[in-house]
């Protein structure tokens, strides 16, 4: 299922499922990232599993590129029933406050902002991989009508928060960060939360997420 | 509240806890962290007799300055740093690679690092400080670790829950040695790049920037020409990883990385030169070689065993 694999530095394992991306290549890169986290090879101390790759970080102290890959190349894949994932329900508030690139988008997608959460709201997101910053969510696919490219000058901080869109996927911004992404509003949830050493993130690959609306009111007031 | 502690009366640039960082998190977007200059900070932990991976402070450019209150105790500072001890009215300048013995009302003056960036602090001892994923190590995009995941502040107490007993004063005879050539094995997207810009990345100079910090290290120079796309999807990356954007100059991920990133990857740094990477300062000159991956693993045993045989020579 791995199409190519190959040596990403001295440490590392780059393991290649493909070209495109969707929700098929990314089940079997869950699949290895999952079938690897289950073995707990010594040596190997990070997983890195995104739309169509994975890469699999070692101790060259311990273990070496030749060692991982026969491991990996061995490996007892488990089937997609057998790991667990959730379906989460994401409230979001759209106030002018938070929908920072409305306007934006409605000139670039040529639509209006009332069909933008049509479109948006209601519909099964794929949680694709987290990352970039501590527990940020990739979440595909949008429709055509919604692929935007990201802000040409990348916001120095987008509040915590924020959901945003670029092209096929939507994110959430975990906690303040700089980024690109075109805010369409923001969820009183707290996606990552550090001091839950088990479970910090809320959403995880696999996971099906449906954005709800939210008025301003019960954003206020919303309680977790 | 501890009887034995540091009182910060000047934080530094970037006063941070580091130990040998968290591992396994990649897939949930929290990087490696822990310290820059990994052999440095194995060898300050011998030198005050802790366990090697002993939490640590580390610094950059501009250290701490520190009053201690509280029982004798041992302190050392590796790296390449100028800095002074204060006892009454005495200024006593020290070496690094050498233990020192507080007392009471003692000041510690971490001055500056000389044409380096990260040098480390550690007491004989443990610092009293949180740990989160069995790491302390700071990580101040997404507060993580040891101080609320934040950087040292001037005023606050630093506490130290344990001494160590043995006061004696071990050293080690070592001079930090620099480098401007970085090698590099090959990156992933290797063939996005012309073969001018290929060219380009082997054979011409590139400088440190000053936008440069614990996440990566932004380089200057020719452009690198890519004739395929400026963008991938976005994947996983690894310390080390030189990512060239659409502006063509060089970013290498350093340990606070962003765990995916959309940029190609033109080489990773060898592991073996890592340490001496991060010690680049600003303006300081690059230059990559290319180095198979085989090359690469004997290269890193040799630095591994160096290491090893430096840590046994302290006594």
């Amino acid at each position: 299922m791995i199409k190519n694999i190959s040596n990403l530095g001295d440490a590392a394992l780059y393991c290649d499922f493909g070209k495109e991306v969707n929700k098929e290549i990314n089940s079997k890169v869950i699949r290895y990232f999952k079938s690897i986290q289950k073995e707990n090879i010594d040596g190997i101390n990070n997983l890195t599993p995104s739309y169509n790759k994975l890469i699999v970080s070692f101790n060259l102290r311990k273990i070496n590129f030749q060692m991982v890959k026969r491991k990996i190349e061995n490996l007892n894949i488990i089937n997609d029933d057998k790991f667990e994932t959730n379906k989460i329900q994401i409230p979001v508030c759209c106030d002018e406050n938070f929908s920072l690139d409305i306007k934006r988008l409605e000139e670039i997608l040529k639509i209006n902002r009332d069909k933008i959460y049509e479109k948006f709201f209601g519909k099964e997101f794929f949680c694709y991989m987290t990352g970039f910053i501590a527990g940020m969510p990739f979440l595909g696919d949008l429709e055509n009508e919604l692929h935007a490219k990201r802000l040409e000058t990348p916001r120095v901080k987008v509040p915590k928060g924020s959901v945003g869109l670029t092209e096929q996927f939507a994110n959430i911004y975990t906690f303040e960060s700089p980024g690109g992404w075109n805010i369409i509003g923001n969820t009183p949830l707290n996606i990552f939360d550090s001091s839950k050493e088990k479970k910090p993130n809320l959403i995880n690959p696999g996971d099906t997420i449906i954005f709800e609306r939210i008025t301003e009111n019960q954003y206020q007031n919303y309680n977790e | 509240m501890s009887k034995n502690y540091f009182k910060i009366l000047r934080a530094g640039i970037n006063s941070t806890f580091q130990d040998d960082g968290r591992n396994n998190l990649y897939h949930i977007g929290i990087p490696f962290s822990g310290a820059m200059d990994n052999r440095n900070f194995l060898l300050v932990n011998k030198l005050v007799g802790n366990k090697l991976k002993n939490p640590v402070i580390e610094f950059a450019y501009q250290g701490p300055l520190l009053k201690y209150s509280g029982e004798k105790i041992n302190i050392a500072i590796t790296g390449d740093v100028n800095f002074t001890i204060k006892r009454n009215n005495n200024l006593l300048n020290g070496i690094c690679y050498q233990a020192y013995t507080l007392e009471h009302g003692d000041e510690l003056d971490i001055i500056s690092t000389n044409k380096s960036v990260y040098g480390y602090l550690a007491v004989g001892g443990e610092f009293d400080i949180k740990y989160q994923w069995s790491s302390c190590s700071v990580n101040t995009k997404a507060n993580i670790g040891a101080n609320d995941g934040k950087k040292l502040e001037t005023n606050q107490r630093v506490n130290i829950l344990k001494i160590n007993k043995d006061l004696g004063i071990k050293k080690l005879d070592y001079l930090n040695t620099k480098i401007e050539n970085i090698r590099v094995i090959k990156g992933t997207n290797f063939d996005y790049f012309s073969e001018n810009g290929k060219k380009t990345f082997f054979e011409k100079e590139f400088f440190v920037s000053k936008l440069s910090d614990r996440m990566g290290m932004r380089l200057e120079g020719p452009k690198i020409e890519n004739i395929v796309n400026t963008n991938i999807k976005s994947e996983g990356l690894i310390k080390g990883v030189i990512q060239v954007p659409a502006d063509g100059n060089p970013i290498i991920m350093l340990s606070d990385h962003g765990t995916i990133g959309g940029y190609p990857k033109i080489g990773v740094v060898i592991s073996a030169d890592y340490d001496k990477l991060v010690q680049l300062t600003p303006g300081s000159k690059i230059k990559f070689e290319e180095i198979e991956l085989s090359n690469a693993e004997t290269l890193f045993k040799l630095y591994d065993l160096e290491t090893q045989n430096l840590i046994s020579q302290i006594r």
